[in-house]
């Protein structure tokens, strides 16, 4: 219960931490962040400035605009985008759903994969061996997703032109269409992560193999299988999990770029597109939305956690 | 984890990789340092007749649909991205190791404060944060390279405050102290040199992964902007005519692949082979 307690003060002060710099984020801009904004699009007068200032209550002090921005979030109101002038929230539930499922899928392949790669590579023993897959697994590390991304479309497009590879339909509209544009920016998306989780299930397998209960079974006559799969995976779990959740921080930031190789239309072609436009609230409340739900998974995995290892719940 | 002690674990003898790792990231360096003396061309002389073209005698990587040499853009583009990877990742050491071992070393109030602040701008994952920031600055290096020091600022806090409390809380930290040594001589005499090898480590893994979201940024129109050349704007613009030439968009993620993958093995190898504890 104190665990609940500590991680719960720690959730709300980082909460309240984000919101606080993510609010910051248009005051800080150098110059006058109105007429910057207005800028983009139509000509700058007075009062234009003055009308957009007021709209979005920055004539008034700043503690003042932070606790009615912040009421308003808590009441689902992330504001209006300044051009459009509809609520944010509704451009950004529009462009929610491609960069989940495709963050989802991507999570799903890297640490789907990355358990029975990790085992397969604990069983690779031996110098020649340790070398190639250090190499390999910093190569998948380094591929910068984007060239991958451009690189696949490419040998797609010469080898299977009939393969669709752009874009985005959702899943109730066509299922087929739907996985099939998905896969090949998910699996992009995944490499690094794969590279990284099978890596750290392989160590933590090779540690855990040379614990005692190991030998212990393997003394009682536990068969191999039994060993690597029920014993030492176990044990290779809970680091595996933790890292889960600080990689979903790359998956979201990652698919803000290979949204853009694959013109797939998400949060990062909508983040992309308000900053083109200069549309800082739309900027701010994606960013906000965005990292509160990461800061949610780590949470969450932080419980999963003590709930797998026991010793951490003191 | 737990510390039982066991028969060693297959220990690797990795020094031959340790030395190509590092050889490699040294002539990756003087290629982007010479760049204005060994590039053949001008990266920004443009040709007509020479647009598109394929690898070729005259042009080794073949020109851009401006008739540029490859070549001489990725070598000046390598030069912008390691000098921009090099500041930030410079800057994110400086001020967040500074703040993570004041942290460590005067605990209480200013660590409390520290490091609440530092786990703030990690709850950002990288790459948002690093376009929020752009968002703010606008689109160009200093901005790029900003980002990236201030996303890489806490993991820097982070990663020295631990063995930086390990090491004031020592023994021969107390003697230095009962001996009189002034704060700063137990800093830097003491407690630095200890981390040495940590900061060596985890500064060569960040400078790739600095120079990957670097790449990022120009590849969203964000980083650095044209005409100077940058690597992630070329694999961009190379996109745009990836049908009719591929060449500047294989050559200028090759060469952005090439930079991680040397600085990423590097920090691997040394974590490796400074300290077998460290994986």
């Amino acid at each position: 219960m104190r665990f609940l307690r500590t991680r719960l003060i720690d959730l709300v002060l980082v909460m309240i931490g984000v919101s606080i710099l993510t609010f910051l984020m248009i005051r800080l801009i150098p110059g006058d962040a109105v007429a910057i904004m207005l800028g983009a699009n139509t000509e700058v007068t007075a009062d234009r400035v003055a009308a957009l200032r007021g709209r979005l209550g920055l004539d008034q002090p700043i503690w003042v605009q932070y606790v009615s921005w912040i009421g308003g979030v808590l009441g689902g109101d992330l504001g209006v985008s300044i051009w459009t002038k509809r609520p944010v929230l509704d451009e950004i539930i529009g462009h929610v759903w491609p960069t989940l499922q495709l963050t989802g899928l991507a999570l799903a392949i890297g640490a789907g994969l990355a358990v029975p790669l990790g085992v397969l590579m604990a069983r690779l023993r031996g110098r020649g061996w340790d070398v190639g897959l250090q190499i390999g697994s910093v190569a998948g590390l380094t591929i910068p997703s984007f060239w991958l991304g451009i690189m696949l479309i490419l040998a797609l497009t010469v080898l299977a032109p009939e393969w669709q590879v752009l874009g985005y339909v959702p899943f109730s509209q066509d299922p087929v269409g739907n996985i099939q544009r998905l896969i090949l920016p998910a699996l992009v998306l995944a490499l690094p992560i794969l590279a990284n989780l099978a890596r750290l299930v392989r160590s933590a397998m090779l540690d855990a193999l040379q614990q005692d209960y190991i030998r212990s079974a393997r003394a009682r006559g536990a068969s191999e299988t039994a060993i690597l799969f029920k014993h030492a995976l176990r044990n290779a779990l809970i680091p595996f999990v933790t890292s889960v959740g600080i990689m979903t921080g790359y998956l979201l930031g990652g698919a803000i770029v290979v949204e853009q190789v694959f013109a797939i239309p998400g949060l990062g072609r909508l983040i992309l597109g308000a900053i083109a436009e200069r549309n800082y609230p739309l900027v701010q409340a994606t960013i906000l939305v965005v990292t509160f739900t990461f800061v949610m998974v780590n949470f969450a995995v932080d419980l999963l956690y003590a709930l797998i290892d026991p010793r951490v719940r003191t | 984890m737990s510390a039982a002690v066991q028969t060693a674990p297959v220990r690797r003898s990795v020094s031959g990789l340790v030395m190509v790792s590092a050889l490699a990231v040294v002539i990756l360096c003087l290629l982007a340092l010479l760049a204005p003396l060994i590039a053949p061309y001008d990266p920004l002389a443009q040709s007509v007749l020479a647009r598109l073209k394929g690898p070729s005698a005259a042009h080794w990587l073949g020109t851009d649909q401006f008739g540029r040499d490859l070549l001489s853009r990725i070598l000046h583009g390598m030069r912008a991205s390691l000098g921009i990877a090099a500041g930030a990742v410079g800057v994110a050491l400086l001020v967040g190791g500074t703040l993570g071992l004041l942290a460590a070393y005067y605990r209480g109030w200013t660590e409390r404060i520290v490091m609440r602040l530092m786990d703030v701008i990690f709850a950002f994952p990288v790459m948002l944060l690093a376009i929020g920031i752009i968002a703010m600055l606008g689109p160009g290096s200093g901005p790029t390279a900003i980002a990236i020091a201030v996303v890489y600022t806490p993991i820097f806090a982070r990663l020295l405050r631990g063995p930086a409390l390990v090491i004031t809380t020592s023994d021969y930290v107390a003697g230095a102290r009962a001996i009189g040594a002034s704060d700063a001589r137990i800093i830097f005499s003491h407690v630095l040199p200890n981390l040495a090898s940590v900061i060596l480590v985890q500064t060569s893994l960040l400078l790739s992964a600095a120079i990957l979201v670097e790449a990022s940024l120009s590849f969203l129109g964000l980083g650095t902007q044209p005409p100077t050349p940058s690597l992630g704007m070329m694999l961009s613009e190379g996109r745009n005519v990836l049908l009719l030439s591929p060449w500047a968009a294989v050559f200028s993620g090759m060469a952005i692949l090439i930079i991680a993958f040397a600085l990423n093995l590097l920090g691997d190898v040394l974590r490796d082979a400074l300290d077998p504890r460290l994986t």
